[in-house]
């Protein structure tokens, strides 16, 4: 079975270690916050400025100058603290940010990332992703392994423009956990049930598969 | 107006010189912390052929997207605009021009704008669209591209409190590109909540000092959100 949102998001979490400085980007990357284990620390920073990202407001907490990335209306923890932009950007530029997640549209096998654009539809903007794969050095990509018509999103090159260029080394998605080496995808986890030849199938990449897949735990 | 006193009284005042044509760095993102008087004034004024700097452009009816309805800005900076009806008709129709930037380039523009340094080398945007015709530069094994400072005829931004000086105070995420916004704009014209006495502001405590402010006045927000979450108790 491919994994739901949430066990995306689980998984994602599992990534996580304590004292973590973490960038969680729009969608599944944001849920994986639901899912940092009690016992943990993990601090999440907000590109607009905010290190220690806490839940949404209560309804009378609601305040129009405490925003997160994605434009939500959020709250602070203990702890936490505010800067400018450059200053945020500086952090992540500067490699400071210990785990970034962030969805796209491909992946390919050289780490090529593209996640922003479709020609011929509408350019909205990168927002903040291109500087997030550039400066981060530990990075999750979370995305379905295909496309609903079963198109590989894994691909030996990028077709779409990139938002980056060989900065990917892991990428996370519906079917299986991969890193990417030497030019090569290498399938290291796969989703309960999904069979290593079904991922296979779906890889257009290069694929290079170990003697022991593991089966995903959650 | 006199020795450091910033403060103005109007926004047509705070606004004068403003003309045609011109390029104005603003702070905000989204619609938070955005100078939506400042903004208003430019509306009210109908100056034209503007090149704004903004990560975002407003949304239909609120912010920078108010300039829209009039076809007062010629050419948009920045890194997500995709919130705004009106900016999307206008970009298709070939009305208006923008210039995606990544924001944190675009942040560090500003910020060396401000800072007299001309240009920087980042690795953001390297190998991709943002990077053509940009020089290439390897440092450790790693590749950067030049980007080149912005600085304006006008700033426009929106802090918390300040003292008559123009010593600035933000509040929460309504920080953001502001302080950077500021810094690079020839004159800098900053809307507040409220002005305080100087003295009164603790120096240790000013986030931005008032040498980068020409022109501060208090004004009213409304403060619009554009994306209210809440949780259940």
């Amino acid at each position: 079975m491919a994994l739901t949102r949430d066990q995306l998001a689980q998984r994602v979490a599992q990534e996580f270690e304590d004292g973590y400085y973490v960038n969680l980007g729009i969608g599944i990357p944001t849920l994986a916050a639901n899912f940092i284990p009690d016992d943990m620390e993990v601090m999440l920073q907000s590109e607009n400025g905010l290190l220690g990202m806490g839940p949404f407001p209560l309804d009378g907490e609601v305040d129009a100058d405490l925003i997160n990335a994605g434009k939500q209306t959020v709250t602070m923890v203990e702890g936490a603290s505010i800067f400018s932009s450059a200053e945020s950007f500086a952090m992540i530029r500067g490699g400071h940010v210990d785990l970034t997640v962030l969805g796209a549209f491909e992946v390919d096998c050289q780490g090529n990332i593209a996640s922003y654009m479709i020609p011929g539809k509408l350019i909205k903007g990168m927002g903040g992703a291109m500087d997030l794969v550039a400066g981060a050095d530990n990075i999750i990509v979370t995305m379905t392994h295909a496309s609903k018509s079963g198109a590989s999103k894994l691909l030996s090159e990028c077709t779409l423009p990139l938002t980056g260029k060989g900065c990917i080394k892991r990428v996370l998605t519906d079917l299986a956990l991969m890193d990417i080496e030497g030019g090569k995808f290498i399938l290291r986890e796969r989703a309960p049930g999904v069979s290593v030849e079904e991922i296979a199938n779906l890889t257009s990449g290069e694929l290079v598969i170990p003697d022991n897949v593991p089966e995903m735990a959650f | 107006m006199s020795g450091f006193d910033k403060v103005v009284t109007s926004y047509e005042e705070a606004l004068k010189g403003l003309e045609d044509n011109m390029t104005i760095i603003s702070g905000g993102f989204g619609l938070c912390g955005i100078p939506e008087n400042l903004i208003k004034e430019i509306k009210r004024r109908g100056t034209k052929g503007l090149t704004i700097a903004s990560n975002n452009a407003g949304t239909d009816g609120h912010g920078l997207g108010l300039l829209l309805e009039d076809k007062q800005i010629k050419k948009m900076i920045s890194s997500y605009v995709g919130e705004n009806a009106l900016f999307e008709a206008q970009l298709m129709s070939g009305e208006l021009e923008v210039e995606l930037t990544p924001q944190g380039t675009l942040a560090e523009k500003m910020r060396a704008g401000g800072a007299g340094i001309p240009a920087f080398y980042t690795a953001t945007g390297y190998g991709t669209p943002v990077g053509e015709g940009k020089e290439v530069r390897e440092f450790d094994g790693r590749h950067y591209i030049l980007e080149e400072a912005l600085s304006g005829d006008f700033s426009i931004a929106k802090a918390w409190k300040a003292d008559r000086h123009g010593n600035l105070m933000f509040r929460k995420t309504a920080r953001n590109f502001n302080p950077s916004a500021i810094t690079a704009g020839k004159i800098a014209v900053v809307e507040v909540e409220e002005i305080v006495e100087v003295g009164e502001l603790d120096p240790d405590e000013i986030h931005l000092p008032g040498i980068y402010v020409n022109r501060l006045i208090k004004g009213t927000f409304e403060k619009t959100i554009e994306q209210r979450t809440v949780r259940s108790a």
